[in-house]
């Protein structure tokens, strides 16, 4: 099948293509024309990336699915692509974010070439490209061949993003441990893909879907898929290449990677299941269901301990993919057991968490970003009173706040109350420990939401309120426009998800007539004004009528208590008549999470260190005290480092094996072609 | 057409009298408290006195505040009222009701806390600080329970919208299910904690290292601090009706005739005089806890609604 003039699928190659360009600009702008490249190369970005949406957007609400196939490398091998509902979604989310970094770029990057430190340009913004088109390509590939080649190159272009500042040895620890992790995902995926492909006699994901699996197959490769897309989404416990990889990439990139390419684990997971495998089990919802309540907790307590703002706002991806799997979970587990209808409500919740994930996070690290920007910070506990310098930007980066935080009137809010609603229809089931386990998955996620609302009255209140803790950032001024630009877009889109999710949920009904052939008719039933999940008499929430609720608020409190008023004085704040507050006693983020660390102690390993100075005097006086406190994942202490030294011990002992003589190496290699040829004859 | 109008006149005027009546309670609390404490008792008009008198102060800000510190009384007292125009207080079957459910007003409540603790770090005290770290703290193990709770209640009505769910209760009668005792204790001590009511914090404090909601709002002054006052009457007005509602809803108006309209009015008031009764009496046995036994308390309000929980399915699920 070839395609036909104005599909989908020809404006995917124009965004393609788009992204090629940018890449080429760069390569080919070296060093004569800085300027060319910053603009030429992300002015290609911004084409593709409106070019995804458009693609994407066409085949989603057209609810079109279009294949196409191309000869290319091996003879035998056909190129299969296709584009269709559920790939158009990711397209548009993968789209926006490209749209978004491609106006914040410009100005952003221009700080790597300058100063002592000066980066060379043209390898960010190739990588950058080849990043992009690895994800457009993986989203449309149809066949298990295209779809690797193309996750390789996403992870491998990431692999050179994250280790772009390579001067500071934790950025290369952080890539290297990316590119090992990424490794062994991919191989994973690779063996659910050999379990279909057995099965269904081709790469093709047409025979893969016709493959007809025994239950324990089709376990196999759900596992092997779940296993090797979850490593790439950070779920626990494949989650610690997370939280070192996306700080050290520059900021529109961990956007990106945060935003996007977890995204892409996610997107696996859903077509592999949903779609290639396609009869979806209950027992897989469980697992998937705990997996995902497991990271969404640790996500956000790990989260709460960080002072590196960065590094907090990977902690809550891997808790955010943790609140979209139990989505899913909940999902698979209502269509396993025949209730499709709310599995699909499940479905559409985690869907919708996804792309919200996708504004806000995006949002939240170009904010991060932009701090960086003007400040070079990275560590909550030397801002401070940055909303007085940076106005906007602390406006926008609240909007990302308050939507993560799950709160309405924003789109956060929307998903997690999805969920909740697929959650509380628990009763419908017959088995009396799912009854049981899905609430107790509802109140860890509500403690979660109540967590992330901590964490990030942490994050902006000790970044931008009270008063700058560094000469710095008393300094710093506002970001460029275009920074500005690209962060608003995605504070608008994250109002609007928000505001309209009836709206969201009639377009996302073509990916769920696509992978269950169910849709939420009643979800939108009563109008645009009224979201009702199941019913009316169920639940309903009315997003618009909230925000009229707080605007009129707004509006009335103006009129009646502001005007005629006395003009307001300013005075110095209460100091319990001791006098002269100085910036160094207001709270810190250590000093903010420490209930929270003595409650959930255990959690975490934490490490205290104390420093005093005691001057020699006849009287023995305290002159300086430096606290300071560390905490360590316990994944990684009691499960990453027993395997790595596992191997580094495993490779000691056979290392007697390389002498060093090539007379050596020869004789092992004839000897293993020998056994090989016995095998084989 | 006509009925639809007559609704929403009704639901407005509930509203209405929601924010007005709240520091009533507010007084009539006090003055409770004071008569069992032995001490001569304000008027119970008093809170309204005093919103007065802060809404005609000149307002003094801090150096340091931002336009945070001056949006955030305006959407608390937003959110709160948004929760006030969902929460059936004479009448069921208000189309207000149907804006948020259980969860959505928890959220409002969650809305409304975010922004003031914001606003305690807006001016950079050590106070503001430090009740901001403490109140989320408390609030991120209450929602939970709280959540917990509703979740035991929804899954008898099989809805989480209150209105809907009053009804299921009222038509149902006197039926003893044990999990609505669990659920009830439950949603007590949360309601408890988070009024910033005694043993969790104590609102009449007045020693800042005690405080927890106060310390937040240390700086607020004038117009901005009666909002926010006038917000957590409302707020701990919400708490007892959510709680009179659902476990004592006799007496509710399910029609908007005036006889049962009155009749509602009535009930309710007399209910809520009972439930702030006993509120005192619970203030003036107990003492303030201290903070780090705070997570036991809530803890132990979870494990109560998880019970609760299991009796429902265990139980209650077979009929």
């Amino acid at each position: 099948m070839s395609a036909t003039i104005g599909t989908p699928l020809l404006l995917t190659y124009a965004a393609l293509a788009c992204t090629l360009l940018s890449g080429a600009v760069s390569l080919l702008a070296v060093r004569r024309h800085p300027d060319f490249l910053h603009f030429g190369s992300f002015l290609f970005l911004f084409c593709s990336g409106a070019a995804s949406i458009g693609a994407g957007g066409w085949a989603l609400l057209a609810n079109l699915t279009v294949t196409d196939r191309f000869q290319l490398g091996l003879p035998w091998l056909d190129w299969h692509l296709r584009i269709d509902p559920l790939s158009g979604f990711f397209l548009i989310l993968l789209g926006t974010l490209v749209v978004a970094i491609s106006l914040y770029g410009p100005s952003y990057t221009r700080e790597f070439g300058r100063g002592a430190a000066a980066q060379p340009l043209p390898p960010l913004g190739v990588f950058t490209a080849l990043f992009v088109l690895g994800m457009q390509m993986l989203l449309i590939a149809d066949d298990a061949l295209v779809f690797m080649i193309f996750w390789e190159m996403m992870s491998l272009a990431g692999y050179f993003l994250v280790v772009y500042q390579h001067q500071h040895a934790a950025n290369r620890h952080a890539a290297f441990l990316y590119l090992l992790l990424a490794h062994v995902g991919a191989l994973v995926i690779l063996l659910s893909f050999g379990v279909l492909a057995a099965f269904g006699g081709g790469l093709t994901f047409d025979l893969m879907r016709a493959a007809k699996l025994s239950p324990l197959w089709a376990t196999i490769a759900f596992g092997c898929a779940f296993a090797g897309f979850g490593t790439k989404s950070g779920m626990v416990p494949l989650h610690v290449w997370l939280p070192d990889a996306h700080p050290v990439a520059p900021s529109h990139i961990s956007a990106m990677m945060s935003g996007a390419m977890i995204k892409m684990g996610i997107y696996g997971i859903v077509r592999v299941s949903y779609d290639l495998i396609g009869d979806v089990r209950w027992e897989w919802g469980m697992v998937v269901l705990i997996i995902g309540t497991a990271s969404s907790l640790l996500g956000v307590l790990y989260a709460l301990m960080q002072h590196d703002l960065k590094r907090l706002l990977a902690y809550h991806s891997i808790e955010n993919i943790g609140i979209i799997l139990m989505g899913l979970g909940l999902s698979m587990i209502f269509i396993g057991s025949g209730h499709k209808m709310l599995g699909t409500l499940g479905l559409v919740a985690a869907l919708y968490h996804t792309i919200n994930h996708a504004l806000f996070k995006g949002l939240l690290f170009l904010g991060a970003g932009a701090v960086l920007y003007r400040t070079h910070a990275h560590d909550l506990d030397q801002m401070g009173g940055l909303i007085h310098r940076m106005p906007i930007t602390a406006f926008l980066f609240l909007v990302g706040c308050v939507a993560i935080s799950a709160l309405p009137p924003f789109n956060g809010f929307v998903s997690e109350w999805l969920t909740f609603q697929t959650a509380l229809q628990a009763p419908a089931l017959s088995d009396g420990l799912l009854r049981t386990m899905i609430p107790i998955a509802a109140a860890m996620l509500a403690l979660t939401g109540a967590l992330a609302a901590a964490c990030f009255v942490k994050a902006f209140g000790i970044a931008f309120l009270g008063k700058p803790r560094t000469r710095r950032v008393g300094r710093a001024r506002e970001v460029p426009v275009g920074m500005l630009a690209g962060m608003g877009l995605l504070a608008l889109l994250c109002l609007l998800l928000g505001v309209f999710p009836t709206t969201m949920i009639e377009a996302m009904a073509p990916i769920t007539q696509l992978l269950v052939r169910e849709s939420l008719p009643a979800a939108t039933a009563q109008g645009w004004l009224w979201l009702t999940p199941i019913s009316p008499q169920v639940a309903s929430y009315s997003a618009p009528f909230v925000l009229v609720a707080i605007i009129l608020v707004f509006g009335l409190g103006y009129l009646f208590l502001k005007r005629g008023a006395e003009p307001t004085r300013r005075a110095d704040a209460w100091d319990c008549g001791f006098g002269h507050l100085t910036q160094r006693m207001q709270y810190t983020s250590t000093a903010f999470s420490q209930p929270i660390r003595r409650v959930f102690r255990g959690v975490w390993k934490v490490e205290e260190h104390v420093e005093t100075l005691a001057d020699a005097g006849s009287i023995p006086r305290v002159t300086s005290l430096h606290y300071s406190v560390h905490t360590h994942d316990w994944a990684w202490l009691r499960c990453y480092q027993p395997i790595g030294r596992m191997v580094l011990a495993a490779a000691n002992r056979i290392g007697f094996i390389q002498t060093g003589n090539i007379h050596t190496y020869l004789k092992f290699s004839f000897v293993t072609l020998l056994v090989f040829l016995w095998i084989v004859s | 057409m006509d009925s639809q109008l007559i609704a929403w006149i009704l639901a407005a005027a509930q509203g209405l009298l929601f924010i007005a009546a709240a520091p009533l309670l507010a007084g009539w609390l006090q003055r409770v408290k004071c008569h069992l404490q032995n001490r001569a008792a304000p008027s119970v008009w008093q809170p309204y006195r005093n919103l007065r008198k802060l809404m005609g102060k000149r307002m003094v800000l801090a150096e340091n505040a931002s336009w945070l510190f001056r949006a955030t009384p305006y959407i608390v007292f937003g959110a709160t009222l948004l929760a006030a125009a969902v929460v059936p207080l004479v009448a069921v079957h208000l189309p207000t009701a149907a804006i948020a459910d259980m969860i959505v007003l928890v959220a409002f409540f969650a809305l409304a806390r975010f922004f003031t603790a914001l606003a305690g770090l807006d001016i950079g005290t050590a106070f503001g600080g430090m009740g901001a770290s403490r109140e989320m703290m408390v609030a991120a193990l209450a929602e939970p329970a709280m959540l917990m709770a509703v979740f035991t209640l929804s899954m008898t009505a099989n809805t989480t919208n209150l209105s809907v769910a009053t009804e299921y209760l009222l038509h149902a009668g006197l039926v003893l299910r044990p999990s609505f005792l669990f659920a009830l204790l439950a949603l007590a001590m949360v309601a408890v904690a988070e009024s910033s009511r005694v043993p969790v914090d104590n609102p009449a404090t007045h020693l800042e290292l005690t405080m927890l909601h106060e310390a937040m709002i240390l700086e607020y002054g004038g117009r901005h601090l009666a909002l926010i006052e006038w917000a957590s009457q409302i707020k701990l007005m919400i708490y007892s009706v959510f709680i009179v509602d659902l476990y004592f809803p006799l007496g509710i108006a399910t029609d908007f005739s005036a006889a049962s309209l009155a009749i509602g009015v009535v009930a309710v008031t007399a209910k809520l005089m009972l439930l702030a009764v006993l509120l005192v009496v619970w203030e003036t046995v107990l003492a303030k806890m201290r903070l780090f036994r705070v997570p036991q308390f809530l803890g132990f309000a979870f494990m109560l609604s998880l019970l609760g929980m299991l009796t429902h399915v265990v139980l209650e699920t077979g009929i």
